[in-house]
């Protein structure tokens, strides 16, 4: 199978690799995947006192559309706030990247990873989690 | 030096040029159905065809009339144990075989499951070998049939035949081996080795796809088949269907390329594998899977923890490996060869098999090593996992969110 040019775009010059210190209280992380699976993602982000996301950092144990949804997933969050990062769909990356059918995962590991970064921001802080919807597959 | 460099010989082999041109004249000019009798057109085909089976019996060291051509080594495979089930049912309906085998011979078993066959799947060990007592554990009265491959395809381990095919004797059984990936790369000798079924193909040894062999030994015991394909009654009614002349011709060819090339071939290419092996394993926590005392010389399977098979591969971009990883298929189930080994799923991922071949060069695996080096440290400069192992995290206590 062929990847697409912006699967391999994003996986030779990936975005945004690398760690946020993860015991800070502004900095969210969201590790989600098993290594028995074939995909682990670890996101995090760094969120000001407006609610605004600062940066996103990420590293992927994963196939090339792993490591690309990932990728873009920082790329997007960079900037939004968290409510507008909340509404990051897994189909906005499949359609972005036009991952095949047998790469969906891939994506909805990314919106997972966000959702999840999102809720160690929160309970870190004192809120209260987002109720997740469940695993799509 | 060309880019990229196929270091997958163990999926197919290029046709090898000598090969071509034995071939080229039965494409065209020669262009007869080996069974026409009564014309020249006919008797140079037969001719042809007569002379490979020659070239092949000389390799596996048996006799021309023992030598059925197929489609290939599945079919080779499909007949020979189907083909055994249905003869010797009087005898027994008991079949043995092992986890590491090709699907052409593991669906065949399941498919004869739901005919009544009852089929023992040996394990294997963390060498990919089987246990020999085990073996001879499994056997019964209604044993009728031991099919347990040569070499492994993925980790290129190579079962102790001689003693598995005493075992088989001893209880009355006949052996069976899958040997697509021995004949030609190693010493095979169906009478050495107490063979009397055997598969195998042409396009693992440099000759064309679609041509294949089921060897069926004559004497001591002389096996019969049910033919699996009716028809015209060819190869001695086991399996008709008008001969592949230009395909048979190449595997001729190639099986006597093999016989002649073998021993400094074979020394050769487990120089390169060795070498690769060595500057491979460097690399912190890389393990090479399978018994590397008992294995054919051209495979090399090495897992890379903490980095997944598929994107390495996409970084390995110069190079046509495979991956024990199959992160395409909607299972996302690992090889199962090696989960056969028990190797877990996460090692099972990060696996690499480099099948080199004929026409690998010196200068082809120095380059491999240069750009698998460089891959692997850059998919673990991207790897949670890597970051998460040098800190001194035990993986194996964080509760994963499996999905």
């Amino acid at each position: 199978m062929a990847y697409s040019e912006k699967v391999m775009e994003h996986y030779t010059n990936p975005r945004n690799v690398g760690t946020l210190d993860k015991d800070s209280k502004s900095v969210g992380t969201g590790l989600v995947g098993a290594p028995e699976c074939g995909d682990v993602m670890r996101l995090q982000i760094e969120v000001d006192e407006n609610n605004v996301i600062t940066d996103a950092k990420f590293k992927t144990f994963g196939c090339g559309s792993a490591i690309a949804s990932s990728s873009l997933a920082t790329e997007w969050l960079k900037g939004k706030t968290v409510d507008e990062a909340l509404t990051i769909d897994n189909m906005d990356i499949v359609e972005e990247l036009a991952l095949p059918p047998v790469k969906i995962h891939c994506s909805v590991l990314a919106e997972d990873a966000i959702k999840s970064a999102i809720n160690d921001y929160r309970v870190k802080n004192g809120m209260a989690p987002f109720e997740l919807a469940k695993s799509h597959h | 030096m060309e880019l990229p460099i196929y270091l997958d010989n163990n999926a197919t082999t290029p046709l090898d040029p000598r090969v071509l041109e034995a071939m080229l004249p039965y494409f065209t000019n020669k262009f007869g159905n080996a069974a026409s009798r009564n014309h020249a057109f006919g008797w140079v085909a037969e001719e042809a065809v007569d002379y490979s089976r020659e070239q092949v019996a000389k390799l596996i060291g048996c006799t021309e009339k023992e030598i059925i051509f197929t489609s290939g080594a599945t079919e080779a495979d499909n007949l020979g144990i189907k083909g055994v089930f249905e003869m010797y049912q009087d005898k027994g309906n008991h079949i043995i075989t092992a986890t590491t085998e090709h699907k052409a011979v593991l669906d065949t078993c399941k498919h004869l499951e739901k005919a009544g066959a009852r089929v023992t799947y040996l394990k294997v060990k963390e060498d990919g070998l089987i246990d020999l007592q085990e073996l001879e554990a499994a056997m019964t009265d209604q044993t009728i049939l031991v099919t347990i491959m040569y070499g492994n395809n993925e980790i290129g381990v190579v079962q102790p035949i001689k003693e598995i095919s005493a075992i088989a004797h001893k209880h009355g059984a006949l052996f069976m081996t899958d040997a697509t990936q021995a004949v030609g790369k190693i010493p095979v000798d169906v009478n050495a080795d107490g063979i009397d079924l055997m598969a195998f193909s042409a396009h693992k040894m440099y000759g064309p796809k679609g041509v294949g062999v089921l060897y069926v030994r004559r004497k001591n015991p002389r096996v019969k088949v049910t033919a699996q394909m009716d028809g015209g009654g060819h190869e001695r009614g086991m399996r008709s269907g008008t001969l592949n002349v230009p395909g048979i011709v190449g595997l001729g060819k190639a099986c006597e390329l093999c016989r002649l090339e073998m021993d400094s071939e074979a020394k050769r290419l487990s120089g390169l594998r060795d070498k690769l092996e060595a500057a491979l394993t460097q690399l912190e926590e890389s393990y090479v899977n399978g018994n590397v005392n008992h294995r054919l010389p051209h495979v090399a399977n090495i897992s890379f923890k903490y980095v997944e098979g598929e994107g390495l591969m996409m970084a390995m971009k110069d190079l046509a490996v495979s991956s024990g990883s199959a992160c395409t298929s909607a299972s996302l189930e690992p090889s199962y060869v090696l989960k056969s080994l028990g190797l877990s799923d996460d090692l099972a991922h990060s696996s690499i098999r480099f099948g080199l071949g004929r026409f690998t060069t010196d200068e082809e695996i120095d380059y491999a090593i240069e750009n698998t080096k460089k891959a692997v440290n850059h998919l673990r400069d991207l790897s949670p996992l890597w970051e998460m192992f040098k800190e001194g995290i035990d993986l194996s206590k964080i509760e994963w969110a499996e999905h």
